[in-house]
């Protein structure tokens, strides 16, 4: 009876070291921004994105260390921190959401899947609803995902002063590129 | 024997809660955050002050690589002269001058003011920068040099003036921390040497004290002050302290600082060692700088291709 007993109890433990192997990780993502304006265009790029997926559930996650956006001019990178994403006070943005289609998606076989993501971005201390189509690309045990979506910085509450508002898109498109690796949790 | 079944089961039950609550404290967003380089890298404190000046003496800031800031600075005539001279507004003096970036932490400047027709160049080294967080690098540190010539032709001119003559050089050590998102401080203990003196009594050598900060009010605007503490001799005696308080508005790539100050010099030599007027009297000077960065350095374009 005892040995039975064992058995149930290892089997509990086991299948809960099954669930952390479908999570896949990355702490060098690669976010970047586009604002065009006829005057001036501005960009800037984040390659220190960590970045949780995990396959059981869809469920898709970024944290975005603010400060780490590197700007060609450094003022345009002082005024980003300072006046407008205030990073300081709001450090990091995050996006916490699922791929809807995950069921389409096979992890066992190698290929580019359309998605659909939806969940809810916090920049600046605001937090909005957003949906954005990308690709995950499988190959082997590392997978690739991708996306392009826009916002607008009104939305999250980031003023631009008059004297510069020309100098600022009125929608900001942003890219995303992961590369994942499969989690392995620390013990 | 049941009751160690049931003690058994208890723990298998026990353990699987345990896992599952485990599982919801999983949270993956949290796992995340605990990953991002937000507490692990200390970033360089970024806008102790907003320009390359607090008022009239140099902030610790320095301009990045390849920056050019073009300085224009106006001191008014004192408000007390009257309103026949339309309380100082008749008269005005300026400087122009151009600072450069060599790297991100060496810059170059020279200028030229109209006060005493002084041409001036300066070397200013920051060799070390404030990082957030913690209290490994606490404050950000400047070298500052400068050398200024007084081109002012003699009174007689028969007398003639020996170049060594007409130069000043200023010493200051900068030292600068910004406590939070609205308060900086700078302590610039500052060392003048000049060749020549007016007269037999003054000293060659001035030893001062800086004390300015800056406070925001406003996301783009601050208020700045800034004071030259004379330290005792003979200069101390005949001259006087400089005071300056100022109002700063940004707007990009512009500074515009508004300001009263009891000195009319835009440079070091004549800001702390020969500065006359005091505010008790009126002798105030009304005046504003504006400072404009120009980027220079074109093959820093971001390319796409390269991530």
């Amino acid at each position: 009876m005892k040995v039975f007993l064992l058995l149930i109890w290892l089997l509990v433990l086991g299948s809960g070291e099954g669930v952390a192997q479908n999570r896949y990780f990355t702490r060098a993502g690669h976010i970047w921004f586009f604002s065009e304006t006829p005057i001036e265009n501005i960009e800037a790029h984040n390659k220190a994105v960590s970045s949780f997926l995990s396959f059981d559930t869809g469920e898709l996650v970024f944290s975005v260390p603010m400060k780490n956006y590197e700007f060609r001019k450094s003022l345009m990178q002082e005024h980003f921190n300072e006046n407008f994403l205030e990073t300081d006070k709001y450090p990091r943005g995050t996006f916490k959401g699922t791929i809807t289609n995950i069921q389409s998606i096979d992890f066992r076989k190698d290929g580019v899947y359309p998605t659909k993501v939806t969940g809810t971005l916090t920049i600046h201390g605001v937090s909005r609803q957003v949906t954005a189509d990308g690709t995950l690309d499988v190959k082997g045990n590392r997978i690739g995902a991708k996306s392009t979506f826009t916002i607008t910085p009104q939305e999250y509450n980031i003023e631009i002063p008059l004297l510069v508002r020309n100098h600022i898109a009125k929608i900001i498109q942003i890219n995303v590129d992961m590369q994942y690796e499969p989690y392995v949790a620390k013990q | 024997m049941r009751q160690k079944y049931y003690l058994f089961l208890f723990v298998i039950f026990c353990s699987v809660c345990a896992r599952q609550a485990a599982a919801q404290d999983d949270d993956l967003l949290k796992m995340a955050e605990a990953a991002d380089s937000t507490q692990q890298n200390a970033s360089y404190t970024t806008g102790i002050f907003k320009g390359t000046r607090i008022i009239t003496g140099h902030s610790v800031q320095t301009n990045a690589q390849k920056e050019l800031v073009l300085l224009i600075s106006h001191r008014f005539g004192t408000l007390n002269s009257g309103a026949y001279n339309f309380f100082g507004l008749d008269n005005a003096v300026m400087r122009l001058a151009l600072e450069y970036g060599l790297t991100n932490n060496l810059n170059v400047g020279f200028g030229r003011s109209s006060y005493q027709k002084t041409f001036d160049g300066f070397l200013k080294y920051r060799f070390m920068r404030q990082q957030d967080g913690g209290w490994q690098r606490p404050v950000s540190a400047v070298l500052f040099g400068s050398a200024a010539l007084n081109s002012l032709r003699p009174s007689n001119p028969e007398q003639d003036i020996m170049f060594k003559s007409r130069l000043t050089y200023t010493t200051q050590l900068l030292i600068a921390r910004k406590f939070n998102q609205n308060l900086s401080l700078q302590l610039s203990p500052t060392w003048i040497h000049r060749n020549l003196v007016p007269t037999r009594q003054d000293e060659s050598d001035v030893y001062a004290i800086g004390l300015s900060g800056r406070h925001k009010i406003t996301k783009r605007t601050s208020f700045n002050a800034e004071y030259f503490y004379l330290l005792p001799g003979h200069t101390a005696d005949t001259y006087t302290n400089a005071l300056s308080l100022s109002f700063d508005i940004e707007t990009g790539g512009h500074v515009f600082q508004l300001l009263f100050s009891n000195s009319i010099g835009m440079i070091e030599k004549n800001l702390i060692a020969d500065n006359m007027g005091t505010w008790g009297n009126g002798d105030i000077y009304f005046g504003f700088n504006i400072s404009r960065v120009f980027d220079l350095d074109k093959s820093r374009k971001m390319d796409k291709k390269k991530y």
